[in-house]
């Protein structure tokens, strides 16, 4: 093959979808792309922005419901959308693979991780199964995955998600491909565990010499794992450069405003007396506690950030302040007052004050209230507004939110994920709450929309004087926001004081791994971090559970 | 695994034995009397009285449940009250009966019904699967005995190709039985097979639209090959729950369609029973269908944790 050709080369590619109610949407317009061997290109924009659309072309597929208008997408030199199944089914697998975002759902749960690893070279005739196998073996060492010979014994739900996803790596690999679609890989994992996929997928795509399209919402992540950048908004390529001149000397307003992004900084604030106090709290399901006598203050009008992996116990201690799930031992201290263990003991005095606002605004909202009941009903359970006073109670709401009064007449499904998240907020600032539990309220948004959010949830506070449980594992959002942090794991406190405190040197060492493993947006950090671990013995945290 | 097992099995008894006891104190609420039926407007009530005594029934209501529970572990169903002969040869040759005709309906009835629901799957939304999913709504609509009656109006009286009635011998040689059998099976096949396409069709369906199935299809797997190796080991469990559980449907089914035909199986023995207020037969019968209809059940759970990796591997 002629090496001058380039190895993925898109051009004016336009792909449109026919939606439910027959309108036609344009998921992608005027895609032009080329990706040498060996290269990375990142492709990076919020969701909807097209961005898996262009990912799956590479393999040539389309998702049900949309179709190309026009353009072409070649793989070394080859057409796909005119080639037909058979050569699709030749390419796929074989010269371009790809790796989901929950590896959890990709693979099959009736047969052993190692199995799907070799399906690709073995169906096809590629390699024999011992030489698969092998292949197989000698990847999962790579991968960094624990005992590579007897790994892909296991079934999936014998694997945690992060060796699922350095699995699915592997899987792509196993058949030497020229190219491998990375489809928000880390997504679903915790920071810590992101780290170690990233590192082991970057030693690994490196080694192997393969090219990658990295799809991420996260630009710092894709500044460590790509050469190349594409910036994607609407289906329409906003930028392309390298990595070094996207972050460094962006030409559009909206990159520079994806890469400001992260730069919000909360004044420190005058001290003040507690709300809450949490006083030996232990919670949990059936047998199993998942926090244990734990012990924590909300002051007034302030914010306390909680973070730490998933599994920590952050939301059980959410769920425990609203009641909804009653502590088993120690004692809730509301404004001087003792607080019932169970919500449905508590004062309606006690419910008003206490607010909470889920993590994902679609699972919280009944699609079948508009935005005026939804917000409406709090209004007139706790200030028995009714009629015209409601309806321009709710109208100022959302006016405070940021959002337009005609909204009011809409349901959630009509709304953007932030609209949706800005409603639920409004929804609990209805009641005006004294303390309002933030359970991972910008995770489930775009980093521009979660800014907006984070910045709305400032400006209430300093007007409204309400003080915030902030449970996050995002420590940009804690900077933003929080006046003291406690960081949480296995169900304990191992760190808690004044955010500059905890977030400055010298750090709890825990404090520090999941400060470390944040992607940052600039050039060789990732370098520096395996860098670092080389020198630096590897068990610095020998009760640390494995990703 | 074993806990499972055990704990299913135990509850399955706890089941059988909470039926016995529905079935025998309904039997006690029933209005009426064998005696008075069996003897006639003309006894009088001396020998209604006496006929009782002879039968047993003058005791108190838990004393014979008791007594009756007792002999069932034995394996003696207790004696008729009608003729005060012994249940269970009379019923050992109507349980045979029906099981050769349950049998033979669900024999055809599983792989028809499985088949036609993978076929509904693969051409989803095309215009096989839209007919199927009309004559399942229309079959699944229609209730035993119209079909059962509509059946007979066609294949027996118009076209004389079966008899109508279905009175099968000891001793008929298979042959012979063959075109008795006809109509009472193709109206349980009819009629059972309507949830087991529907269901078939949505299991597969919910597998082949999995992300699994996605990355098998990037895989560069043949379409064929991505069935056979990633959708039919993920779509037994399910199927196998749902064609169990229609199989005791089927058994419901078999009640009714005996009475129109004139089977001699334990449907029709039931029905003979209740008019005659034979009450202890009614209950054997009731027994047996609810022990079976709680065992295919138990089967259809059994098989679910069996099929599923997540239970026969933990973590």
């Amino acid at each position: 093959m002629n090496t001058m050709t380039p190895l993925l080369e898109i051009r004016g590619l336009h792909i449109d979808a026919t939606l439910p109610n027959g309108s036609t949407a344009h998921l992608l317009q005027d895609i032009s792309l080329t990706l040498a061997r060996g290269q990375v290109l990142g492709l990076i924009g919020e969701s909807g922005a097209g961005k898996s659309t262009l990912g799956l072309t590479a393999l040539g597929a389309v998702r049900g419901g949309a179709y190309v208008r026009a353009g072409e997408v070649r793989l070394g030199g080859i057409d796909l959308l005119t080639g037909g199944p058979a050569l699709l089914r030749d390419i796929r697998g074989r010269r371009v693979a790809y790796v989901a975002q929950s590896a959890a759902s990709a693979f099959n749960p009736a047969f052993r991780l190692i199995d799907q690893v070799i399906e690709t070279s073995v169906q096809r005739r590629l390699m024999s199964k011992a030489d698969a196998r092998r292949r197989a073996i000698e990847l999962f060492a790579k991968l960094e995955l624990p005992s590579p010979e007897t790994f892909g014994e296991k079934f999936p739900h014998q694997a945690s998600g992060g060796q699922l996803q350095r699995a699915m790596t592997a899987m792509a690999m196993c058949a030497r491909p020229d190219l491998i679609v990375f489809d928000e890989p880390t997504t679903a994992l915790d920071v810590t565990t992101q780290i170690e996929v990233i590192l082991a997928m970057r030693q690994a795509i490196r080694e192997e010499g393969m090219a990658g399209l990295y799809i991420s919402h996260d630009l710092a992540l894709v500044a460590q794992m790509a050469d190349a950048i594409m910036v994607l908004r609407h289906g329409r390529m906003v930028e392309t450069g390298s990595v070094k001149q996207v972050i460094e000397a962006p030409a559009t307003e909206y990159t520079r405003q994806l890469i400001a992004a992260r730069g919000l900084r909360h004044a420190v604030q005058p001290e003040r007396p507690p709300l809450l106090e949490m006083r030996g709290v232990t919670a949990g399901y059936g047998n199993v506690n998942i926090v244990e006598n734990l012990s924590l203050v909300v002051p007034e009008g302030r914010t306390l950030a909680v973070v730490g992996e998933s599994g920590s116990g952050k939301s059980t201690l959410g769920k425990v302040i609203c009641g909804l799930l009653p502590a088993k031992a120690g004692r809730l201290v509301f404004a001087g007052r003792p607080l019932e263990p169970d919500m449905h003991r508590r004062p309606l005095d006690d419910l008003r004050d206490i607010q909470i606002v889920h993590q994902n605004p679609d699972m919280a909202l009944n699609p079948r209230q508009r935005v005026r009941e939804i917000i409406g009903a709090p209004l007139g359970r706790f200030q028995g507004l009714s009629g015209a006073a409601r309806e321009a109670a709710v109208a100022a709401l959302l006016e405070q939110v940021e959002l337009k009064p005609e909204l009011a007449d809409r349901r959630p499904g009509a709304l953007s994920g932030g609209q949706k998240q800005r409603v639920c907020i409004a929804r609990a600032l209805a009641a005006r709450p004294r303390l309002i539990v933030c359970d991972e309220v910008t995770s489930a948004l775009d980093p521009l929309v979660a800014d907006g959010v984070l910045k709305l949830l400032a400006r209430l506070q300093a007007e409204e004087g309400v003080s915030y449980f902030f449970i996050t594992h995002d420590f940009g959002a804690v900077e933003a926001l929080a006046d003291h942090v406690a960081v949480m794991r296995n169900g304990a406190i191992v760190a808690t004081g004044p955010t500059a405190q905890v977030l400055q040197p010298p750090y709890h060492p825990y404090t520090e791994a999941l400060i470390r493993a944040v992607p940052e947006l600039r050039l060789g950090w990732l370098d520096a971090v395996i860098a670092a671990r080389k020198t630096r013995s590897q068990d610095a945290f020998p009760d640390r559970r494995p990703s | 695994m074993l806990v499972i097992l055990a704990k299913r099995l135990a509850m399955g008894i706890v089941l059988v034995l909470m039926a016995s006891a529905l079935l025998f104190f309904a039997g006690e609420l029933l209005p009426g009397d064998f005696a008075t039926k069996l003897l006639g407007s003309s006894a009088t009530p001396e020998t209604v009285e006496a006929l009782r005594r002879s039968r047993g029934v003058d005791a108190p209501a838990l004393a014979r449940y008791l007594q009756w529970l007792g002999g069932l572990f034995r394996g003696d169903l207790g004696t008729s009250l009608t003729n005060g002969r012994e249940i269970a040869p009379l019923i050992a040759t109507r349980l045979k009966n029906t099981l050769i005709l349950a049998g033979a309906a669900a024999l055809i009835a599983v792989p028809l019904a499985v088949g036609l629901g993978t076929l509904a799957a693969i051409f989803r939304n095309r215009l096989f699967d839209r007919a199927i999913l009309v004559l399942s709504m229309v079959t699944v609509a229609t209730p035993e005995f119209f079909f059962a009656y509509m059946a007979i109006a066609v294949f027996a009286v118009n076209l004389h190709w079966v008899p109508s009635i279905s009175i099968i011998t000891a001793g008929m040689s298979f042959e012979r039985m063959l075109p008795l059998l006809a109509l009472p099976v193709l109206t349980l096949v009819i009629t059972s097979c309507a949830h087991m396409i529907r269901m078939t069709r949505a299991s597969i369906v919910s597998v082949m639209d999995s992300d699994y199935v996605g990355t098998a299809l990037l895989k560069g797997l043949p379409e064929w090959k991505v069935v056979v190796r990633h959708v039919l080991p993920n779509v037994m469990s399910p199927i196998a729950a749902v064609v169990v559980l229609n199989l005791a449907d089927l058994v419901v089914g078999l009640i009714i369609v005996e009475a129109i035909f004139a089977y001699p199986g334990m449907g029709q023995l039931m029905v003979d029973s209740v008019s005659k207020q034979d009450i202890t037969v009614v209950q054997a019968c009731g027994l047996i269908f609810a022990a079976t209809y709680i065992l295919l059940n138990m089967i259809a759970d059994l098989l679910a944790i069996a099929l599923n990796p997540r239970l026969r591997y933990a973590r």
